[in-house]
Parts: structure tokens; sequence; C-alpha cells
């Protein structure tokens, strides 16, 4: 079995690329429509946060994120999202 | 954006077998929440990097901030945290990261904190904050370790404990020669017994292995928890 953490790992690499911090924010999936905390969804592979993570939901297993991360640049794609909504008043990350 | 900072390592000390606790002094922190983490970067030699993300176990307006580390042996990383660094040595850091596993003094529901291993960090974060705020919430600690030799902290959480800060250890591998209870895992029994029950609308966060935070997330909501009141936060393994 291969071991996750929360989505709270995802505020630094996601400092980089939103200006507020993104683990507070609200996440529904496009696959089973569960919606919550981006913070309480499953990352995948964060011992290689260097390298790459993938964000699953926590309800149906969904490919929700994919990070890839080099020293260059940082990719993140979107795959299983259908919406991520912040509170305006959630200071900078 | 946060950017990459340089830390300089102003003290160590060895907390258990298997770990210590490191105290960085960090140009420009702008201070940190109860609760909140890092991300800590190293660079070897020929240039290859990795990023670890290590909570917080230091809270308030400092700039310099306390982690603990507890060795993976497999781990690319956490062998040099414990067993290399020294004082002087330079670490950057990102940070303060994450707003949702925290608390602040304005949240004064009854706290219930459990902790695994060294998912203490954050948690004794949130002890401290609440004992600097002169908060008169009711705090209380429920922190799970294989042997009394394997407490991060054991001084510090003694210290703190107060009329409104209450610590319940339990040994799940070796217990110290007078306890009462054998060793064993935290149950939905032991947290029934000596944590705040359901019916008080306690926040509750719980930090730990994954295995060990998900066993407790589904014993809280079987009593009854809420579950937007349980928060939790996994390091993995
Ligand atoms: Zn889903």
């Amino acid at each position: 079995m291969s071991s996750h953490v929360d989505g709270n790992a995802l505020a630094g690499p996601f400092s980089e690329v939103f200006r507020t911090d993104m683990t507070t924010a609200v996440c529904c999936c496009g696959g089973c429509g569960d919606t919550t905390t981006l913070a309480t969804e499953m990352v995948y592979g964060t011992d290689a946060l260097a390298h790459g993570s993938i964000v699953r939901c926590r309800s149906c297993d969904d490919v929700l994120i994919t990070l890839v991360e080099t020293p260059d640049r940082l990719v993140v794609r979107f795959p299983g999202i259908a919406t991520l909504s912040v509170d305006r008043d959630t200071p900078p990350a | 954006m946060t950017d990459w900072k340089v830390g300089t390592v102003t003290d160590t000390r060895t907390e258990t077998p298997t770990g210590r606790s490191i105290t960085i002094s960090v140009d420009g922190w702008p201070g940190n929440l109860a609760g909140q983490h890092l991300d800590l970067r190293l660079t070897a030699p020929d240039g290859y990097q990795a990023v670890r993300s290590y909570s917080i176990a230091s809270v308030g307006d400092a700039t310099s901030v306390q982690l603990a580390v507890d060795r993976f042996p497999t781990g690319e990383v956490s062998p040099y945290l414990v067993d290399e660094v020294l004082p002087g040595d330079q670490l950057e850091v990102k940070g303060p990261l994450g707003r949702w596993f925290v608390w602040t003094p304005e949240d004064t529901r009854p706290i219930q904190l459990i902790a695994g291993g060294s998912g203490i960090v954050p948690l004794i974060a949130m002890a401290r904050a609440h004992a600097m705020a002169g908060s008169t919430t009711p705090f209380r600690l429920l922190y799970s370790v294989r042997t009394p030799e394997d407490r991060f902290f054991a001084d510090d959480l003694a210290a703190l404990e107060s009329e409104t800060f209450h610590v319940d250890y339990v040994y799940t591998r070796s217990t110290p020669a007078d306890w009462p209870t054998p060793p064993g895992r935290v149950t939905r029994e032991v947290i029934e017994a000596v944590t705040i029950p359901a019916s008080d609308s306690p926040g509750v966060f719980v930090c730990g292995p994954t295995g060990f935070v998900e066993a407790v997330a589904r014993s809280l909501v079987d009593l009854g928890h809420q579950p937007q009141s349980v928060k939790t936060e996994r390091f993995g393994g």
C-alpha cells in the first residue's frame, strides 16, 4: 500500500502559483462531486516533492491535480477538478 | 508568493533515540501561527535538491523556528537532519505555510489534541500558543508513543501542564515501570476514556502517521464527533 499525506502539504508548491493559501480553498471533484477543503484531499508522492505529486479525491480516488517540479519549472495540471473556490479574505500564502 | 529564505541552525537537542529538535534562525521570518509548517530545501554539492515539509513546534513573532525530525532510515533528508546537521549550518526554508491545520486564541471551543509519535510537533505549537495567550479554554492532549523514551518534548509538555492543559500518554510497546495499564494502541475505548467528549463540541486536531490518523479519525466519528470539527494532518509512513 502506498501511503499518502493530506493536501496540507501542497501549501509550499502552490504558494509559487497562487496569491492566497490554497490549502483552505474548497475543491469540487469533477468525477463524484465531493466537495471539501483542499487540505483534506489525499496527496501521494510528497516524499519526492522535488519531483512530483498526485492529488486524489478523498472520496472516489480520481486524480484531481498533478504537480511536477524541476529546478526551473513547476507544472500543474487539474485533470479532475470541477471547481476550486477561495475565500477572498484569505491572507496571502 | 513565498520565497526561499536562508536559515542558520542555532541549536539541536536529542529528543528520542531516533529524533531530535532543531532550532533555525531565519532572517526575515514573519512569525507563524500554531500548526503551520515550512518547506525545507537541501542542495547537494552536485546541485541535486530535495524538499520536505516540516511542521513547526514553535509559535509567535520570533524570527527563529523549532522543528523536530524523526529519522526514516531510507529517507534522503531526515538522516542528515537527525544525525549530521550542526549549529552554524545553513538550510533553506520557505514559509510559514498552510492556514487550515491551525489553532488561534480566537477559537474558544474546548480543544482535544491527539498525536502519534513526531505528530506532536504542530500540536505542541498549539499548546504553547494556548499558554502564551493565557487562554482559559480547556485543552487536552492524548499522546501515543511506543515507549517512554520515544516522547518528543517530554519536559516541555510537563512544564506546559496547567489547570487548562492536561496531557495523557498512551504507550504502545512498553510503559514506565509503575504504569497502571499494559501497552496498547489508541483504540476507540481509550479515546472515549481520556478525551473531551463529543457532547462538549470540541475542536479536535489529530497528527501522526497515516494509519494512526485514519484509525483515530474513524473512532472519533464513531464516538459522535462531527467530521468537520476533526482536522487531521498525516505525515506518511
Ligand atoms: Zn471524487
